[in-house]
C-alpha cells in the first residue's frame, strides 16, 4: 500500500499566532526498529492556540506527540531524525535535560491516570518532585490547578481523600489539573475524551477552550468533530505523512488535498 | 419421528446447507438439533476438576484433623488403670493406645495359645503407660487381652509430673515436711507443693540469672585480659590484667555468697519429701519441689481435668522443655522460631526487592536477564540441605572464621561466629527464600500499569522518583504476598537450619539481659528441628509422640499467626492503592 502513495508535499494553511511558534518540527523521521513510522514532518505549533492531529489509526500521530516530551525514549530502538524546537532550543540535542523539558510540556493522557494518593498529593506531584516542600505554595498551586481544571468547586472539601474515589471524568480533569500545576508552556493532550462519555468530553472540551491561551495545545483526537470545534489548527496525518495542516475551519469545509476531503468527509478512516 | 423422516427437506436448503452439517442440514428446520455435542461442553471435565480439587480438600482437612485431634487431646487427664495380669503381676498405668497383633504362639501359655489360635493366631493388646522410669527402666509396656485378668480403676492413684525423670503413678505412702513425718494430708501436702515450687523457682533463678550474670562477667574478664594480652603485649598489658583480676576476685567471692545462699535454700528444700510408692509396693522419697503436678487421676472431676489442661497447655507455651524435650513447655525453641523468621524477613526483603527492582526496572531486557531471571526460579528447586552446607561452608566457617580472627581473637580457639548460629542460620533461610521474593516483586512490578509510569513521568519526575513515588506503592500488595510466602517457607523449614545453628536444648535465648542483648552468635532452638527430636532422635520416643502432634499444632497456629499478620497488613495496603474506575 506504502508503494502507491504518491508523495505529495504537505498543503500548508495555517492560521499563525501573533505571539509566533511555540514548537517548530523540522523534517522530522522516526523509526521503531526497521519500521518507519513518520516521514519527514515539518509543522509549527503556534503559540497559545489549540492544534488538533487528526487521522487513522496507526497514522503516527500519538507518536508525533509522545515525541515532542520525549516520551518516546522509553521506547527501545527507537531512531529519530531531524529536529524539534521549543522556543528555538532543540530538545533531542545531545546533553538536554529530559526531566527539566517534560516540565515544560504538561500531558494528559488517553485514560485518567491519577496516582494511588489524595487529590492534593496527586496535583502538588509534580512539585514535590521538584523538592518543593513550602506548604503555602503547594497549597496555592492546587488551588490555582484545580481551578483551571475546573474542579475546585466539587473537590475542595475532600483534598485529602484518594483520587481514585472520584468518576471518570472528574479523574481526567485532575490529571489536567496535574499536568498544569507546574505551570508548562504546551499542553500535550493525547485523546483525552475517548476513554468519558459525552456529558464528561464536552466538559473537557469546555475547559480546553478555557486554558487556550495560557498554554498552547496539541491534541490527539479521533473525533474530527472534537477537532472542529476546539482547534484553531488542525493536521491531518496519513500513513506517517503530514498530509495538510492549516486552519480547522478550512481543512474541514475546504480542504485542499483530496485525501484530507476523504478522510473529513467520512469516505474512509 | 419416522413420519417427519420422511418429508422431503426443502430442495433448495439441502445444498447449501451440506457444508455446515450434513447430518442436520436433511432434516427440516423444526426437527434439527441445536444443542453442542458433549464434548464440546466442558461440563464432563468439570467433574474432574471439581473431583481433584475435592481430593486436595480432603487430604489437606484429613492432615489438619489429624495433627488438631492429637495435639487438643494430648493434655487432657486421663484415667490410671491398675491391671492385674494372669501370672499374678500387677502394673498401673494410663492407657495410651491399641493395635491387633499377632503374637509368638510357641512362648504362650497353653491357655493363651488356645484363645488366640481360636482367633486366627490374632490377638489385641494395649499399651499403657506405666511411668516411674527411675524404678522400671521403662515408661511403657504392651498388655495383650488374653493375659488380662482384672482391671480397675483405684480412687487413691496418683499421677505425678516430676522435674526429672518423668511421670511417676502410684500411691502417696506418707510425707516429712519440714522434717517432721506424717501422714499423707491432701490440703497439706497441696500447700507444701505450691511452696515447694516457689523454692525451686528460687533455686533456678539464682542459678540461672544471678550466677548466670556472674559468669557471664567472670568470662568477660578473662576475655578482656586475653585481648589486652594479646594486642599490647605481656608487659604493657600487665595494669589491665592487675585491675581485671582484682575485678575477677571481687566476683568470685559475690559468686561464693550466691552459692552459700543457694546451698541453704537446697537443704531447707530437702526436708519437705514425699514417700511415693508404686503399685508393686516399691517406694521412692523424691523432694517435694521435684513434683511440677499431680493429681488424683482417677477421681478428679471435670473442672480439676480442665484446669490441669489449661495448665499444661500454659506450661508447654511458657516454660523450658525437661526430660529430654518429652516434657515441659518449648518456649525457647517458639523464641528460636519467631526470632529466626524475623531475622530472615529483615535480610530477605531489602534483597530480593532490590534484585527485582533492578532486574525488571533498570536492566536491559535480553538474553541475560532471562538467564538470571531462570535461574533464579531454578535456585527455588535446590534441595534445601544444600542451603544448609553452603550456609555452613561459606558463612559459618569461612565469614564466621574470619570474624572471629579479626574481632573476637581472645575466644580462640573456641568460635564465636565461626559455628552455627541463629544469624547464619536466618542468611541461610533468606538465601533459600529469596527467589520467592524476587519472582513476587517481579510479577508486583510488571503489574504496575504503563500509564502510571508514563503519567508520573509526564509530571517531570525521574526514573528513581517514578519508582519510588508511584511504582512501588502500587506493588507493595505483591510484594508482601512474596513475603508472607518467603516467610511460610523459612519458617517451616527445619533441614539447613540443622547444620547452621540449631540444637535441641539451648540454654541461652538469642535475647537476654547481657550486653549487647541480642547474641547473634547464638545457637538456638526451632519448633521445626524440635518435632524432629522429640520425635525421632529421643531416648524415649514413645513419650515423645504425643508431644510430636501437640508441636506441629504449635508451628501451624504459629505460621498461621504470622501470616495472618502479614495478610491483614497487605489488604490494608491493598485498600489504600485500590485502583479506582480504570
Amino acid at each position: 500500500m506504502n508503494d502507491t502513495i504518491e508523495f505529495e508535499p504537505t498543503a500548508y494553511h495555517v492560521k499563525k499566532s501573533p505571539d509566533g511558534p511555540a514548537l517548530d518540527i523540522k523534517d522530522f523521521n522516526l523509526w521503531y526498529g526497521e519500521a518507519q513510522a513518520l516521514f519527514g514532518c515539518n509543522l509549527e505549533v503556534q503559540k497559545g492556540q489549540v492544534t488538533a492531529l487528526i487521522g487513522p489509526s496507526g497514522c503516527g500521530k500519538s507518536t508525533l506527540l509522545r515525541c515532542l516530551n520525549r516520551m518516546n525514549d522509553l521506547v527501545d530502538g527507537l531512531k529519530i531524525e531531524g529536529q524539534i524546537t521549543v522556543d528555538g532550543f532543540d530538545i533531542y540535542a545531545r546533553g538536554v535535560d529530559v526531566i527539566a523539558l517534560r516540565k515544560r510540556m504538561g500531558m494528559v493522557f488517553q485514560k485518567p491516570n491519577p496516582f494511588a494518593m489524595s487529590i492534593y498529593d496527586n496535583i502538588t506531584y509534580p512539585l514535590r518532585v521538584d523538592g518543593i516542600t513550602k506548604k503555602s505554595i503547594l497549597d496555592e498551586t492546587v488551588e490555582r490547578a484545580l481551578q483551571q481544571a475546573a474542579l475546585w468547586k466539587e473537590v475542595k472539601d475532600r483534598l485529602q481523600e484518594s483520587a481514585l474515589g472520584l468518576s471518570g471524568g472528574q479523574q481526567q480533569r485532575l490529571c489536567i489539573a496535574r499536568a498544569v500545576a507546574s505551570d508548562p508552556e504546551v499542553l500535550l493532550m493525547d485523546e483525552p475524551c475517548s476513554a468519558l462519555d459525552p456529558i464528561a468530553t464536552a466538559r473537557i472540551e469546555e475547559l480546553i477552550e478555557e486554558l487556550k491561551g495560557t498554554y498552547s495545545i496539541v491534541m490527539v483526537t479521533h473525533s474530527m468533530a472534537q477537532a472542529a470545534r476546539v482547534s484553531d489548527n488542525t493536521a491531518f496525518m496519513y500513513l506517517g505523512r503530514l498530509i495538510e495542516y492549516g486552519d480547522t475551519d478550512t481543512v474541514f469545509t475546504n480542504p485542499q488535498k483530496s485525501r484530507t476531503n476523504d478522510y473529513v468527509t467520512g469516505r474512509f478512516g | 419421528m419416522t413420519s417427519l423422516n420422511e418429508q422431503q427437506p426443502p430442495a433448495s436448503g439441502a445444498a447449501g446447507l451440506a457444508g455446515i452439517a450434513a447430518r442436520d442440514a436433511v432434516k427440516p428446520r423444526n426437527r434439527r438439533r441445536y444443542s453442542a455435542d458433549l464434548s464440546a461442553l466442558g461440563e464432563p471435565a468439570l467433574w474432574g476438576f471439581g473431583g481433584a480439587l475435592a481430593l486436595g480438600i480432603i487430604l489437606i482437612a484429613g492432615f489438619l484433623m489429624v495433627v488438631l485431634y492429637n495435639g487438643a487431646t494430648t493434655f487432657w487427664p486421663k484415667p490410671i488403670d491398675r491391671v492385674e495380669l494372669t501370672d499374678g503381676t500387677v502394673i498401673a498405668g494410663v492407657e495410651r493406645r491399641g493395635t491387633i497383633f499377632r503374637p509368638d504362639l510357641p512362648r504362650l501359655t497353653e491357655d493363651h495359645r488356645a484363645e488366640v489360635e481360636g482367633n486366627d493366631g490374632f490377638a489385641y493388646r494395649t499399651l499403657y503407660q506405666t511411668a516411674n522410669f527411675d524404678i522400671y527402666g521403662d515408661d511403657f509396656q504392651w498388655v495383650a487381652d488374653f493375659e488380662t485378668a482384672n482391671i480397675t480403676q483405684p480412687a487413691d492413684f496418683y499421677y505425678f509430673e516430676r522435674q526429672t525423670w518423668g511421670v511417676f503413678v502410684g500411691r502417696i505412702a506418707s510425707m516429712t515436711i519440714d522434717g517432721q513425718d506424717m501422714a499423707y494430708d491432701a490440703d497439706v501436702l497441696r500447700r507444701e507443693q505450691r511452696a515447694a515450687r516457689q523454692r525451686f523457682a528460687e533455686i533456678r533463678n539464682l542459678e540461672r540469672r544471678e550466677i548466670g550474670a556472674l559468669n557471664f562477667q567472670i568470662e568477660r574478664e578473662r576475655l578482656n585480659q586475653r585481648r589486652a594480652t594479646l594486642r599490647l603485649g605481656e608487659e604493657a598489658a600487665a595494669e589491665i590484667v592487675a585491675i581485671s583480676q582484682a575485678r575477677i576476685a571481687e566476683l568470685q567471692a559475690e559468686f561464693q555468697d550466691l552459692q552459700a545462699r543457694v546451698n541453704e535454700i537446697r537443704a531447707h528444700d530437702r526436708r519437705f519429701t514425699v514417700t511415693l510408692e508404686e503399685v508393686g509396693g516399691r517406694q521412692i522419697t523424691p523432694e517435694i519441689s521435684q513434683i511440677v503436678r499431680y493429681f488424683p487421676a482417677n477421681t478428679i472431676g471435670m473442672a480439676d481435668k480442665i484446669g490441669i489442661y489449661v495448665s499444661r497447655w500454659w506450661e508447654f507455651v511458657s516454660a523450658e522443655p525437661r526430660e529430654a524435650n518429652t516434657q515441659g513447655g518449648v518456649l525457647p525453641a517458639i523464641f528460636g522460631t519467631v526470632a529466626m523468621t524475623l531475622l530472615m524477613v529483615v535480610f530477605v526483603a531489602p534483597f530480593g526487592v532490590i534484585t527485582a527492582l533492578y532486574l525488571r526496572e533498570y536492566a536491559k531486557q535480553g538474553r541475560v536477564t532471562s538467564i538470571v531471571r531462570i535461574s533464579v526460579n531454578n535456585l527455588a528447586g535446590v534441595p534445601s540441605i544444600v542451603y544448609g552446607v553452603f550456609g555452613l561452608g561459606f558463612f559459618a566457617y569461612t565469614m564466621g572464621g574470619t570474624i572471629d580472627q579479626l574481632f573476637y581473637p581472645e575466644n580462640l580457639p573456641n568460635p564465636t561466629f565461626g559455628k552455627g548460629g541463629i544469624l547464619w542460620a536466618s542468611l541461610t533461610l533468606a538465601l533459600l527464600t529469596v527467589p520467592v521474593v524476587i519472582v513476587a516483586t517481579e510479577e508486583a512490578l510488571a503489574a504496575v500499569p504503563r500509564s502510571m509510569r508514563e503519567g508520573s513521568l509526564a509530571c517531570g519526575a525521574s526514573k528513581w522518583q517514578t519508582i519510588r513515588y508511584v511504582v512501588l506503592p502500587k506493588a507493595l500488595p505483591g510484594i508482601m504476598t512474596g513475603m508472607i510466602l518467603a516467610m511460610a517457607r523459612g519458617a517451616g523449614e527445619v533441614a539447613p537450619l540443622m547444620l547452621v545453628g540449631v540444637v535441641k536444648l539451648a540454654p541461652a535465648l538469642p535475647i537476654d539481659g547481657f550486653y549487647p542483648f541480642i547474641h547473634l552468635d547464638r545457637s538456638f532452638m526451632h519448633l521445626g528441628f524440635h518435632i524432629f527430636d522429640v520425635g525421632f532422635q529421643s531416648r524415649n520416643s514413645e513419650a515423645g509422640k504425643p508431644m510430636v502432634f501437640v508441636t506441629t499444632l504449635l508451628l501451624l497456629a504459629l505460621i498461621v499467626a504470622m501470616n495472618a499478620t502479614a495478610i491483614i497488613i497487605r489488604n490494608r495496603l491493598k485498600r489504600k492503592y485500590a485502583t479506582g474506575q480504570f
